[in-house]
């Protein structure tokens, strides 16, 4: 299959920040058996991230505060050419703080072997990055000219939930002559945890995932894939062959697995393509393509 | 949360910290460490069970708070993670270096009950820094001491001592915990004379569940598929003595 001018063997990527900070990592995850891979996101210079606890255990997903750490851009190349020996589309995700700064990474990523990029605009826990930016309609448009500008692959951009308008910056997507749409990032949250009186995470506000976000990623994506032309790839709590059957009917063309490694392990890739394939057969359904969209008017 | 029950001096910069509960914890697995309002770090459990507890050197500012706190006193605990030592054999090597002894302790109390004959190779910079000496002692292990500077016993390293150990008796089993330069030698050993050995092993953790990276070691994390590592695992950790990565992720050389 081909989504935004990636080869595919199978629908599920895995999800930016979760094991693939090295190529060896990333290597391990193509092995077993995701069908494409986005790094963790990726910026100018290295970066610790934000002081632990960068991760706190829910009973229905997984609120992290990482902080964007990385290796900086110079020292992650060597790590996609390691992590493009698993045959299987490696997509580099980059942060910055401005459009320019964005679009310089995405043209690195692109020089580094990166066989598309992810425009990481939708981080919620770090200062200046991510959504502070990817918020404005305006900013999302320019950051994906930019990126088409400065690089030659095809260029995703990663949205934010924790606006009223996703829509609206699905489509400044579009028009900045982005490849797809991603959708959606972590969604703003906090933990307290009583007996300290404290907020748990270091940085006390962190973005959660996992199962309790998923109906919000597929009424994300249901509006966004009604309102661009471009693919969408759904994000948000998928953890089981189902859970990428509502995406896909609500308009997603793969979806992206990023919780569900830390709840079903590695092998979570293979899984839900298993649980896909035979809800497919059950149902009578051929192809995936089959399935896209078809909440939107019910099955033909 | 728990709540500190005792904080214990062993040694001039190693505290153990024994907290109100029961945590049911196999030697080698870790849990997270939360000191409210300062940090959160992983900590092997070097006594599982009832009044579990933790040993840990005064490193950074996690752990210089944690020694300041009073019993009474709560501290987050997530866990116990990881892969501990499986005990197979009767006839063990137990090698361990400064603050290796922490997850090694208890796993000399259950080859007691096991009735395995231990003989252990106690290793420290000096004499002061010996760990839990008496407490391999009450385990019935047969203790080796080596110390850098020769203060007590052997003068050298404990990789050295299990060599000599090595070439006088047959183990069926080799454990090990301690600086990394360590354990490389005791793998080394432990394939030269074709011993099956199991390693605890370190590197930076954030996540502890298995999927952050930052614990990375050749595609292996060591807060999942470790901390405890087995041949032929180790054999092909070609990271494992030479790199690790930094808080950002870089690698660095050990």
């Amino acid at each position: 299959m081909e989504v935004c001018g990636l080869r595919l063997k199978n629908p599920t990527m895995l999800a930016s920040g979760v094991l693939d900070e090295t190529g060896k990592s990333m290597l391990a995850i193509a092995k077993a058996g995701a069908g494409a891979i986005v790094t963790k996101s990726i910026g100018s210079e290295p970066r610790d991230g934000h002081a632990n606890p960068s991760v706190v255990e829910l009973e229905h997903g997984l609120l992290n505060a990482m902080g964007l750490p990385n290796p900086g851009i110079s020292a992650f190349s060597g790590e996609i050419k390691k992590a493009k020996k698993g045959g299987v589309p490696i997509i580099g995700s980059v942060f910055g703080g401005t459009e320019e700064e964005i679009a310089e990474l995405a043209g690195l990523m692109d020089a580094a072997g990166a066989d598309a990029v992810e425009l990481n605009l939708s981080c919620p826990h770090a200062k200046g990055y991510g959504s502070e930016l990817g918020s404005s309609p305006e900013r999302v448009e320019a950051s994906c000219k930019l990126a088409k500008e400065r690089s030659s692959v095809p260029v995703l951009a990663k949205l934010t939930p924790n606006t009223s308008y996703i829509v609206e910056l699905a489509k400044a997507a579009e028009r900045g002559g982005a490849d797809g749409v991603v959708a959606i990032n972590t969604l703003k949250g906090m933990a307290i945890n009583p007996e300290a009186g404290l907020p748990v995470l270091g940085n006390r506000i962190g973005g959660l995932s996992g199962p309790a976000i998923k109906p919000v990623g597929i009424r994300c994506v249901y509006e966004i894939y009604g309102a661009v032309e471009i693919p969408v790839i759904g994000v948000g709590g998928v953890t089981t062959g189902r859970d990428a059957v509502e995406y896909i009917m609500a308009g997603a063309s793969a979806v992206q697995i990023g919780t569900a490694v830390w709840s079903r392990g590695t092998d979570v890739f293979s899984l839900v393509c298993k649980e896909l394939s035979s809800f497919m057969e059950a149902n009578g359904y051929k192809s995936v393509k089959e399935l896209l969209g078809v909440a939107h008017s019910g099955r033909p | 949360m728990f709540k500190i029950d005792e904080l214990k001096t062993d040694t001039p910069n190693v505290r153990t910290v024994r907290f109100k509960g029961f945590l049911d914890a196999v030697p080698g697995q870790f849990v997270m460490v939360w000191v409210p309002g300062v940090d959160e770090f992983p900590m092997s459990v070097s006594y599982p069970g009832d009044r579990f507890g933790i040993t840990y050197q005064i490193l950074g500012d996690g752990t210089k708070s944690l020694s300041m706190r009073r019993s009474g006193d709560l501290v987050g605990i997530r866990g116990p993670y990881g892969k501990g030592f499986s005990i197979d054999g009767k006839k063990m090597l137990v090698v361990a270096g400064g603050l290796g002894i922490a997850p090694i302790a208890p796993l000399l109390e259950i080859a007691k009950k096991k009735r395995a004959v231990v003989d252990l190779v106690l290793g420290a910079r000096t004499s002061k820094e010996l760990l839990f000496e008496r407490r391999a002692k009450v385990a019935g292990a047969n203790v080796h001491i080596a110390t850098d500077d020769g203060s007590k016993g052997f003068k050298g390293f404990a990789s050295a001592l299990a060599e000599e150990l090595l070439r006088k008796k047959k183990y069926r089993g080799i454990y090990t915990c301690g600086p990394e330069k360590m354990i490389v030698k005791v793998v080394e050993l432990a394939s030269r004379y074709k011993i099956p050995v199991q390693a605890s092993l370190e590197r930076i953790m954030k996540c502890g569940i298995g999927i952050c990276d930052s614990c990375a070691l050749d595609g292996k994390h060591v807060c999942k598929d470790g901390p405890v590592f087995s041949l032929p695992d180790l054999k092909k950790l070609s990271e494992l003595g030479r790199t690790k990565l930094d808080l950002a992720g870089r690698k660095v050389p050990i």
